[in-house]
């Protein structure tokens, strides 16, 4: 059934698709090229359009500020001074670290999921992660206040009783529950469907033969994941994970809410400070100078960019990932 | 039959235009929202004027009157020097500032469980509040908390600061109180919708400040006054510049904003004069061009407008205390009065 599609197979079904075009295209068939081609360039010129928009209202920041906006660690409404490093760092910061905890999480359920779990149970633990996707992000907010947030402010108060402990300056912080590293958990924990969902639908696409290939050379269940099944998998698992950043990256309610917003780098694991996405929710409807207006459509600028300087970065990785053969 | 239907339905456009000229528009400041919505709708069963009021923010308020796109704002903070020459600059008349009502803000603080909360509101003045906020008082043991509280006992607990995180007319007017009081708040970080904070965490608006104070042992945190009174929070007692110590209410906040008014009408009630105003008080105003045609489309329309804030500066104000809100002092409305007396439609006086 499963059989791998080969060279020549390829070659004869392009053969029929392209064989239309040979003649003249029927009408209806020009018609479709027309939308399609319509559509698909339409959500170029959309993001072209958006980033000039940013770029036009950012531009006052940028002429005042220059590249030295990228790195001013001071954001002062009041005197008029405004540099986005705290908010770089903070959201670089929590997706990355959202991604650490996220990442094995997402892809050990998933390979549970498609290699290990019965039937009966594999349904309903991946109905079940895949809600986590479903729950709005302003809900996960209020579960991190007031379940989350006493947790770790427990942690951060065991820390704060502990001479040996306190001494350390990266565990540092004042015991209120909020900061950086309530923020990693929760975004780790909203994130962790996307890597999932997509690594289950990849793993169960390894085709059976590799599997039983691998068996047949007398390999052990560990061996046959780490050696047949992840290699073949491990491109699509990373586009499962970069959807997952994505979502961190741009992630507002919920980071907004339990991250302390505080405009400054985060001193210590547990530190207070702010991210790009939460610092524009927090001030953008009430920015009443020009400056401050447009430093904050530059940070959404900057975010634009980043996430897609972010993406890039993953695609290379995914093309050098992927398998030769496998396509 | 046909030329009948065609004229039923040419009387049904003009009575929706009709309708539709009886609608207003207006945008901005969140604080008065409440009171605001409760004042249109009944003006609205009394009148049948619609009012379309978009609680945008101040800041967002004055954008859009700027742009001519709402037929008044209103705005917790009035507009600066700049900003009134900038307005007249762009669309030739000047803007008036009509007070509308009044709000303050107070200092929350909790320090359960670790500590039972004092029996009584705490006492406190400009200087400490601007100490604690600038983080040179950090624990609650602190002589000058005790100076000024010496029937309290304080626990050992360090004071976790709670400031607004978004924008806010309420940070603007807790920072300009802190600016009057002390020199190294101003100095240091000034007044504001937005400010670099010292210290502290944010929580975005009232509630969440609210959720930071209930839930952090030792916090101190400011918001409204309304929104303390409606969510039982407890709140300090503050020290005026006339030297006594003002219970935040309806009543104190009044009698903060009873002063003598300013010829634009732009007041500065922080850290006031009146002998019993609580000190952290605010009038919100609602703008208008004093001439009318900038923002309205013709005469009827603009005298429903100076008829809906002539109304809410009058009959309106019966509403305010039922919501938490200041009543307008009496000389305050006269006020609003002779302002709309100035309101002009393509320079021919409008009443």
């Amino acid at each position: 059934m499963d059989r791998p599609t080969t060279v020549t197979d390829r070659a004869s079904r392009g053969q029929r698709l392209l064989s239309p075009r040979a003649g003249r295209a029927p009408r209806g068939d020009r018609l479709f090229d027309g939308i399609i081609v319509g559509l698909g360039s339409l959500i170029l010129v959309i993001t072209v359009l958006a980033a000039l928009v940013l770029f036009q209202g950012g531009r006052p920041a940028l002429e005042r500020f220059g590249f030295g906006f990228l790195f001013g660690t001071t954001w002062d409404p009041v005197h008029g001074e405004f540099g986005a490093l705290p908010f770089i760092v903070g959201t670089l910061l929590t997706s990355f670290g959202a991604l650490l905890l996220a990442v094995p999480l997402a892809v050990g359920s998933a390979l549970f999921v498609s290699e290990y779990a019965p039937p009966w149970l594999a349904g309903p633990v991946s109905y079940l992660v895949e809600l986590l996707a479903a729950i709005p992000s302003v809900v996960y907010g209020f579960w991190g206040i007031f379940v989350l947030a006493p947790v770790v402010r427990s942690i951060q108060l065991a820390i704060f009783l502990n001479p040996d402990l306190r001494a350390i300056p990266f565990l540092r912080s004042t015991p209120t529950g909020l900061g950086l590293f309530t923020a990693v958990l929760i975004l780790a924990v909203m994130i962790v469907p996307y890597t999932a969902s997509v690594a289950r639908d990849v793993l169960r696409l390894v085709p059976q033969d590799q599997r039983e290939a691998a068996y047949a050379l007398g390999a052990t269940r560990w061996e046959v994941m780490r050696h047949a099944v992840l290699p073949y998998a491990r491109a699509g698992i990373l586009g499962g994970v970069l959807l997952s950043l994505g979502r961190a990256l741009g992630e507002t309610m919920a980071v907004t809410m339990v991250i302390g917003n505080r405009t400054a780098v985060a001193d210590s694991l547990f530190g207070q400070t702010a991210t790009m996405a939460s610092v524009i929710a927090n001030e953008f409807t009430e920015a009443n100078t020009a400056l401050h207006l447009s430093s904050l459509i530059l940070v959404g600028l900057v975010l634009f960019l980043l996430t897609i300087v972010v993406n890039l970065v993953a695609r290379v990785l995914i093309h050098r990932l992927t398998p030769r053969g496998v396509g | 039959m046909p030329m009948r239907r065609i004229a039923t339905l040419l009387a049904a456009l003009t009575l929706f235009t009709a309708a539709a000229a009886q609608s207003l528009t207006g945008a901005g400041a969140t604080f008065p929202f409440p009171l605001y919505s409760k004042m249109f709708s009944v003006y609205g069963q009394q009148t049948g004027v619609k009012v379309n009021y978009q609680a945008i923010g101040s800041g967002g308020g004055q954008q859009q009157l700027l742009s001519r796109t709402v037929n008044f704002a209103a705005s917790d903070a009035p507009l600066s020097d700049q900003q009134l020459k900038d307005f007249q600059a762009k669309n030739g008349s000047p803007v008036l500032h009509l007070p509308m009502s009044l709000g303050a803000v107070v200092l929350t603080y909790n320090w359960a469980p670790v500590a039972k909360a004092p029996a009584q509101p705490l006492k406190l003045d400009g200087q400490v509040v601007a100490d604690i906020f600038l983080g040179k008082i950090t624990n609650w043991d602190d002589p000058a908390l005790k100076a000024l509280n010496p029937d309290v006992t304080f626990p050992n607990l360090p004071i976790s600061v709670a400031h607004r995180s978004d924008g806010s007319g309420t940070t603007y007017v807790f920072t300009d109180y802190l600016s009057k009081v002390s020199p190294d708040w101003k100095s240091k970080v000034g007044s504001g919708t937005s400010v670099s904070w010292p210290v502290g965490s944010g929580g975005k608006g009232n509630q969440g400040v609210a959720g930071l104070v209930k839930q952090i042992p030792g916090s101190f945190g400011y918001v409204e006054l309304i929104y303390a009174l409606q969510n039982d929070m407890p709140y300090a007692t503050l020290k005026n510049s006339s030297g006594n110590f003002i219970v935040p209410s309806l009543k104190s906040t009044s009698l903060a904003g009873d002063v003598p008014v300013p010829a634009d009408g732009r007041f500065d009630i922080t850290d006031t004069s009146a002998p019993q105003g609580y000190p952290i008080a605010t009038y919100t105003y609602v703008l208008l061009y004093q001439d009318m045609s900038v923002t309205t489309d013709s005469v009827e329309q603009a005298k429903q407008v100076v008829a809906l804030v002539k109304w809410m500066s009058t009959s309106g104000q019966q509403y305010s205390e039922g919501l938490d809100y200041g009543p307008l002092p009496k000389r305050v409305q006269d006020f609003d009065a002779a302002q709309l007396a100035k309101l002009t439609f393509k320079g021919q006086p409008l009443d």
